[in-house]
Parts: C-alpha cells; structure tokens; sequence
C-alpha cells in the first residue's frame, strides 16, 4: 500500500505538473487578453506531433525537443497573428466558435498529415530505465525527469513573471490590460508574446508526454477540459494559482482513481464501493471545482484587482 | 462578458425565418418525387431534434446570458428516462415524457440553486462540473449498458399503440414539438418573466432594483430550458433507439453552444438555423470527403471574423451589425 501510495503520488505530480504547463499559458491568455482560446488544447497537440516528427528526422530526442521547441512557439505567434488578434474585444463566445474551428480544423489537419494512426515517440536511452527509489520500490527514470523539467519550467516561469520586466507587464495585463495601453506600452506585441509562449508551454507538455503516451489526433481535447478547471480552481490569470490548481487536479484524480475505491469499502461495503467507486472517483476533480466556485467563484488565488 | 450588446434582429426576420423553415420542413416528407426517401426523413427528424435542443439552450444563453457548458446532461437525462423506461415496460410515451421532465426539473432545479451563486466563466465551468457528474453516472448505470449504452428494443407506443413506429408519423411529432418549443421559447421571451430576464442580461443591478428577485427568475428559466432540452433527449433516444453517456458528453454540451452561436443568440431562430446548419455542412461535407473539418472548421472561424452575431446576423444586413 505505501508503496503504491509513493507511486501514485509521483504520477499524479507528473500528471498534474504536466497540466500546469498547458494551463499556465492558458490562464495568461485568458487573464491578459480576456481571450477563451479553446484552440490551447490542439497547441499541446501540436507540440507531440512536431516531436515525433523532429525526433524521428534527427533519430535523436534532445534534437528533436530544440526543434519542436520554436516550431511550436511559431506555431502560437502565427494563429495569434491570423486570428486571434482579430477577436481581442469580440464577446467570449464569438472566440468560443472561432477557436472551436481552430480545433476541428488541427485535429483533422495532423491526420491528413500524419495520419489517423497514433504515433510513438522513442524514449531516449539516457532517460529509459527505472531509478530505485527505495528497496522493492522502482520508478521510470523519464517520469522522473518528466517531473524535474515542469518543476525546473515552472521556477523558470516564477522568475519571468515575478522578476522581469515583461513580468510585470503580463501581471498588469493580467489585472487591468486597458490601463497598462493607456500607460504607453504596446499591448499588441505583449498580447503577440504571451499567446506565442503560452502555446510554446503547452507544445513543450506535448513534446514531453509524448514518449509516454500515445500521439493521436484528438489528445489535446481532454487535456484542454482539464485546464479550464485547473485554472478557475487556481483563479483566471494566476500563475500561481495554476500552479496550485494544477497539482491539486494532478492529484486528486490520480490518487482518487486509485485508492478511491478502497477508501470506500471501508465505509459503504464491498460491493457497494465497486460500484460507486469508479463513478465518484472521475467526478472528484469537478466536485472539487464546483466547491470551490461555491465558495470563492473567483478561485483559489486570483489575480489582484480580480478577486 | 465582453463585447457590445446587439442590437436583436428584426422582429419580422426573426418570424420569416421560421414561418419559411417550418412550411419546408412541413411539406418535405410529401416531396417523394424528389428523390426524399427514408434516409432523408431520419436525417431530417434528427436536425429537429437538435434543434429543440438547441433553442432550449437558447432561452437561457441568449436571452438570460446564462452560458450553460452542460446542457448535454439534459438531453441525456430525457434520453435515459425514455431508454430506463422502455426497458422497465413502461412503453407509455407520456409517462415515459413525464418521467423525463421531472428529473430533468429536479436535477435542474438543485444544480441551478447552485450555478446561481456564480457568474460568468465561473457559472460555465461549474455548468461543466455538474454536467460532467451526470455523465459518470450514466457511465456507472451498469444494469442500463453502463459506458456501452442501452439499445431500445421498442420505440416509446401512444395509448398503448405503436404509432412513433412509422417514419413519418414520427417526424411530424417531432415537428409538432420543434414548432411547440419555438412558440413558448418567444411567448416566454415577450412576457413579463422574460422581458425581466433579457433585462437581467443587461443589468441585474436594475432589475433587482425594480424588485424583481433575478436569481429566481434565471432559475426559472433554467429550469425550464432544462425540460425542453429533455424533451428533444427523449425524442432523440426514440428516433436512434439507442442511448449511452456519449449523449451527456461535455463535447456535446460544446457543440450545442457552438449551434446557438453559429446560429445566432438571443433569437430562437438562430438556434434553429444554427443546428440545421451545423448538422447539414456535416453531412453533406462528409459526402464530399473524409477530411470535411478541414473545412468546416475554417467556416466557423470566418463566420466570427466577417459577420457578427452569427449567421441570423447575415440577415440584418451588413455582416456588421
């Protein structure tokens, strides 16, 4: 049991750190722009897409990561500048559409492209393996390194938001954009960066997950679903709060799926528990978000000036 | 929410539209002639459903400002009472009806309760919470099918007839209902109740001030939405005699939002255009070729960026506004 316990919990901060990723870029993108981009969760796609292709031209993984890194960062720049620039300001469910067609038209793209077939990405030999936690405990090395690089980008990410120049400007963008125009700053570039890094971050969970799972047309859909909460849970426009969010969602629903069935028997029986458990245990994170909203309908740490 | 008001269409395009839509939906089962054969009717009987479902939602999205992320539960919960029904003997279509709008009421009115306390992004993501929820109680209904779904052996029977049997029987009750929707949907939005409830959209603060309770009327409406939506749920699992959790997924939920939109919102009948259209450019695209969201998806895109207001908004004329 304790083992499995240590087990799960290091999936569920790989899981949930990964998810941090996509939704930090996706709560700045909201929190700056007041833009509902659900075209966020197809960049995290894209970015598993160009890693396998990468990585299979150069035959190697870090190669193939340097590359896909600023293919997705032009990929983000370049559906910034053809469209979403164009919807700033339109109500949020003109975006809902228009970013929705964005998905279709990805989802469908990379199976043209790539075919309907999922790939796999190799994992490279200095990753593969298993690291001996402690006696009769192993654990893959590339989680491991999957956890060290979304903790290592999220400090990297603390130090830009909190710490530059351009920091400072999203945060203020992220509190009252109208007024940080008004102060003389070109917004437009701002905007342009912000929606450029953020798809590079969610390309970046993609190109990382995608040795591990399967690279198929469709994989960001969830993953999208699962960032909204995480960052109405942590609060729109919060690095931190999807930080937190992040890995709240991360472990809940893996230490829920896991244990949650176990920790039923205990109270409602045997039979009762294998039927309730499984249900109860995938509405966990969403029971969590609507108590959250409940009681805090601005979330957990919302951006100042926003609670 | 962002963005400026607009101005709602006109009222006479707004009727025109629907008196024009409903005498060709009407007279299409009697165009034989023309090449319509079974195949069309269902498809036909399936863009209606749809678009119940879709002015259900858009009673309360346009006209309220409440954007529901899981109104899919709805079209599940009538979907489910017509399959539970069925498979339990009750084969009554009425009680089978009944049975659907007074869970879809309950459900509605326990969870509103809730949403209400919310607004904004928070009010669709809790929408979404709630509607996830029923989802993965459909998925744990093991003695229904569970996550396989429940086939229905028998379509629902009227006075113990077989009446919903036949095709076009069945079509013309589902026009009946569309038709019935989409008159109490503008009835309710030129009453007392609704005029207080596209106010509330506007400026709850007012409204209040007026002394009306807002948060009881959006939970009335809501309520109501609800059971129209169960109403198409229960016609939907009639007409493919087949329901799973897949009808209460939140992609469903999406894709209603996206008909309403694409239609136009606040206007009843671009909930309806907006369906018909939605599920027609997928049919007849996927005739074309495999890859039709390639091309499907750049026409959501540009119907934003030329026109505003949906493609209803085309009709004001002046892709504008």
């Amino acid at each position: 049991m304790s083992t499995l316990l240590i087990v799960q919990t290091l999936n569920g901060l790989q899981f949930g750190l990964m998810l941090f990723l996509v939704a930090a870029g996706l709560t700045l993108v909201f929190g700056v722009m007041d833009f509902i981009n659900l075209a966020h969760g197809v960049q995290y796609m894209l970015g598993a897409y160009l890693m396998a292709l990468f990585a299979g031209l150069t035959g190697s993984f870090g190669l193939g990561l340097l590359l896909a890194l600023p293919a997705a960062l032009a990929s983000g720049l370049l559906l910034e500048a053809l469209i979403f620039r164009r919807l700033y300001g339109r109500d949020h469910l003109d975006q809902v559409l228009a970013t929705f067609g964005i998905i279709l038209f990805l989802n469908e793209g990379v199976k043209v492209a790539f075919g309907a077939a999922p790939l796999s990405v190799p994992m490279p030999d200095w990753l593969s393996g298993s690291f001996r936690i402690a006696d009769g405990l192993l654990y893959p090395v590339y989680r491991l390194a999957i956890i060290a690089a979304g903790l290592g980008t999220a400090l990297l990410l603390w130090i830009v938001v909190e710490r530059t120049r351009f920091g400072m400007l999203v945060r203020a963008g992220a509190t009252n954009a109208p007024m940080v125009s008004a102060l003389g700053v070109d917004v437009q570039r701002l905007f342009m960066l912000v929606a450029g890094f953020g798809a590079m971050l969610a390309g970046f969970a993609g190109a990382m997950v995608s040795p591990i799972l399967s690279v198929e047309p469709g994989m960001g859909d969830s993953v999208l679903i699962l960032a909204f909460v995480v960052i109405v849970i942590g609060g729109i426009g919060s690095v931190r709060g999807a930080f937190i969010g992040a890995l709240v969602v991360g472990l809940a629903d893996t230490l829920g799926r896991s244990f949650g069935t176990d920790l039923l028997k205990a109270a409602l029986g045997a039979s009762a528990a294998t039927r309730v458990g499984p249900a109860l245990a995938s509405m966990l994170i969403y029971i969590v978000m609507a108590a959250v909203l409940f009681f805090r309908p601005a979330g957990l740490f919302p951006a100042r000036g926003r609670g | 929410m962002s963005g400026q008001p607009l101005p709602a269409p006109r009222r006479t395009a707004v009727l025109v539209t629907l008196a024009i839509l409903f005498a060709v939906l009407a007279a299409l089962p009697w165009l034989g002639a023309l090449g319509v054969k079974g195949y069309v009717l269902s498809f036909a009987t399936r863009m209606m459903i749809f678009a119940i479902a879709a002015v259900s939602l858009d009673f309360i999205l346009g006209f309220g400002g409440l954007v529901s992320f899981g109104h899919a539960a709805y079209l599940g919960i009538g979907a489910y009472a017509a399959g539970i029904m069925v498979a339990e003997g009750q084969e009554d279509a009425f009680f089978g009806l009944a049975v659907a709008l007074v869970v879809a009421a309950g459900f509605a009115a326990a969870t509103g309760a809730i949403a209400m306390r919310t607004k904004g992004v928070a009010f669709i993501m809790i929408t979404l919470a709630f509607g996830q929820m029923a989802y993965f109680v459909a998925n744990a209904l093991s003695e229904y099918g569970g996550s396989d779904g429940l086939t229905l052996w028998t379509r629902s029977t009227v006075f113990g007839q077989k009446l919903l049997k036949a095709e076009t029987v069945f079509y013309y009750v589902v026009l009946g209902c569309l038709v019935a929707c989409t008159a109490l949907v503008l009835a309710l939005t030129e009453s007392r109740f609704g005029r207080a409830l596209r106010a509330s959209r506007e400026n709850p603060a007012r409204v209040a001030a007026l002394g009306y309770d807002v948060d009881r009327i959006r939970l009335a409406a809501y309520v109501v939405s609800a059971m129209l939506c169960a109403v198409a749920g229960f016609l939907l699992a009639n007409q493919s005699s087949f329901v799973s959790p897949g009808v209460m997924s939140w992609q469903r939920s999406g894709e209603l939002i996206v008909m309403v939109v694409l239609g136009g919102m606040g206007t009843v009948a671009g909930a309806i255009v907006g369906a018909f259209a939605f599920l027609l450019l997928e049919e007849l695209l996927s005739l074309v070729t495999v890859h039709w969201k390639l091309v499907f998806g750049p026409f959501l895109v540009l119907v934003v960026l030329l026109g505003r207001g949906g493609l209803m908004g085309f009709l004001r004329g002046g892709g504008r506004g």
